[in-house]
């Protein structure tokens, strides 16, 4: 596996941004963060530049979206250090309306498309993306539907009603 | 590149024409555009525009049970379905923590490297045709049938192959599936090495593609590539070796790379990884001549379908198939992420879990859209005929794009 444990590398991060992570978790040995937007830039880039940490490969960027909790929407990153095998996921949650975080592409140009996706389905405007527009949907489409208030089907369809199923 | 002139805005000559390259373009091998701006035959500049079957495939597996899921990710990358379908198998067995026996192990291995196998055919090939060989597609292509007869015999399809289940496969491999795939272990050989003495050095294929769309591994990197494309710049990253999945770490393989990453390259690493895949397979084999021959699922009946006769005439079966449709198993509450080796790259499932039937988040890292996304900036000062075979060497297939 990894060539150092999730421990160091907590310790390591800890060091540096004391009191701005807070560890979620450690699901099946990923170790799990979560910061603030005002950080994320600063804890990408010292992940990646960092010569013994070495974060060079950002494998995602997608987002996800709790209606219930206070800070609706979160950004997650995943990154992979190829020459110590080791990932980790990087979270940060925002309210909704002002979904606002910097953009990654400075730091990885394969940033771009994933961020566009993620402002396409979940509306997480990227600040200073150089071009944030739509990808998968068409242009004109104003609702952001990988939000969990989109329905997945037109709830004006009346073809599939249970009564026509004897429900 | 080098010698193009550089016309300032006054310029009469300075006129560039748009080419809308697609979205149905025979040439672009799937639906997708590019709008280039040319000079000429140069190409001065490109915007992608994707999305043409956009599906909504995470958005639809938020209503889905876990078991009702592969059958989207077959539409994923289509000329691999079973790699796609055995990565979500496999990333819902981490949630729940499902142990494997290893015999499903190993006919998972070879399922998947006979998915590869047949993805790469189809890009090896089709590279082919796009310099103007045709005869090379016509022989690896019978193979490819081979591979989806096989297919047939296991799970009873052939492209999108719904193969497998979660825990296991739904019916043990027949004795008709081995000897259609020793027939192919024993066939196929011959003529890949008829296809490698038909390009790997013939001048005018060469000459086509040599330093064409060469990528350093830096650039690879930042645009987070992956696969036999990243792998043709000289990176060694491949899932099954850096992350072994589903017992790869028994199997002796080697992960072909490449020196500048150029179409050449790409073609070579392609071509490698079709003698790697074989010797996997043909080691899987042996593996499972030394274990019991009627373990095809793991004995997880919370989660495993139970065959439909068994449903009807076994009280126990008919309580897990009813638990299993409704969704009354309870599952872990957390997330996963699991990746596999892809034909195109890293695949990746990231899956939030909220402890009910179906994911509360389910996202797909699809290595075709993380990979094209630098066609358009490589594709400047390039020849219009240098881009299209460097599209055809990504092998981007349009559902793993778009998903």
């Amino acid at each position: 596996m990894g060539k150092f444990s999730n421990e160091e590398l907590l310790n390591k991060l800890n060091a540096e941004f004391p009191e701005q992570l807070t560890v979620v978790g450690e699901p099946f040995g990923l170790l799990t963060l979560e910061t603030g937007r005002e950080n994320i830039i600063a804890v990408l880039s010292y992940l990646k530049n960092d010569a013994a940490l070495q974060f060079i490969y950002l494998t995602d960027i997608t987002a996800i979206h709790y209606p219930e909790e206070e800070k609706q929407i979160g950004v997650i990153y995943h990154l992979h250090s190829l020459v110590n095998n080791v990932r980790v996921r990087i979270k940060v949650f925002m309210a909704d309306g002002d979904v606002h975080i910097p953009t990654a592409t400075e730091l990885w140009n394969g940033a771009n498309w994933m961020e566009r996706e993620t402002y396409d389905l979940f509306g997480v405007i990227f600040d200073g993306h150089p071009d944030l527009r739509r990808i998968l949907n068409v242009d004109d489409m104003t609702a952001f539907p990988m939000r969990k208030e989109f329905p997945l089907e037109d709830p004006n369809r009346v073809d599939k009603k249970d009564y026509f199923f004897g429900r | 590149m080098q010698n193009h002139p550089v016309y300032t805005d006054n310029d009469p000559q300075n006129e560039l024409s748009t080419l809308n390259l697609g979205p149905t373009h025979p040439a672009t091998h799937g639906v997708f555009q590019n709008v280039l701006q040319l000079d000429g035959e140069r190409i001065v500049s490109g915007v992608s525009t994707i999305g043409y079957i956009h599906r909504a495939f995470e958005k639809i597996a938020e209503h889905r049970p876990f078991y009702q899921i592969t059958p989207l990710t077959d539409r994923l990358n289509y000329c691999s379905s079973p790699i796609n379908n055995m990565g979500w198998h496999m990333t819902v067995e981490k949630l729940l923590g499902i142990e494997m026996p290893k015999r499903v192990d190993y006919l998972r291995v070879i399922v998947m490297e006979l998915a590869r196998i047949s993805d790469h055919i189809v890009c090896n090939g089709v590279l082919g045709v796009d310099t103007g060989a045709f005869t090379g597609f016509l022989y690896m292509m019978e193979y490819r049938e081979a591979i989806y007869e096989i297919y047939e015999e296991v799970c009873g399809s052939r492209l999108t192959t719904n193969i497998g289940r979660i825990g296991g496969f739904e019916r043990n491999f027949n004795t008709i599936a081995f000897d259609k795939l020793r027939k192919f272990l024993k066939t196929f050989p011959k003529t890949l090495k008829e296809f490698e003495s038909l390009f790997n050095r013939n001048r005018i294929f060469i000459d086509r593609t040599r330093d064409v769309a060469a990528v350093t591994a830096e650039d690879a990197l930042s645009y987070s590539w992956s696969g036999p494309i990243l792998r043709a710049t000289g990176v060694d990253y491949d899932v099954r070796a850096m992350n072994p999945y589903s017992s790869y770490e028994d199997f002796e393989f080697e992960v072909p790379v490449g020196t500048n990453g150029d179409v050449y390259n790409r073609f070579l690493v392609r071509n490698e990884e079709m003698w790697q895949s074989l010797r996997i397979i043909e080691q899987a084999l042996a593996k499972l001549e030394k274990e019991p021959t009627d373990i095809f699922h793991a004995d997880v009946p919370d989660f495993y379908l139970p065959p439909k006769e068994e449903v009807y005439n076994n009280m126990e079966a008919l309580i897990y198939h009813f638990k299993i449709v409704m969704g009354e198993v309870p599952t872990p509450t957390t997330e996963v992420y699991h990746s596999v080796e892809g034909a195109n790259g890293e695949l990746g499932f990231y899956l939030v879990n909220d402890g009910g039937r179906s994911p509360y988040r389910l996202h797909f890292r699809r290595p075709s859209f993380i990979n094209y996304q630098m066609y358009a900036p490589m594709s400047r000062g390039m020849l219009l005929s240098d881009a299209i075979i460097n599209m055809s060497s990504l092998n981007v297939i349009a559902g793993e794009l778009d998903a």
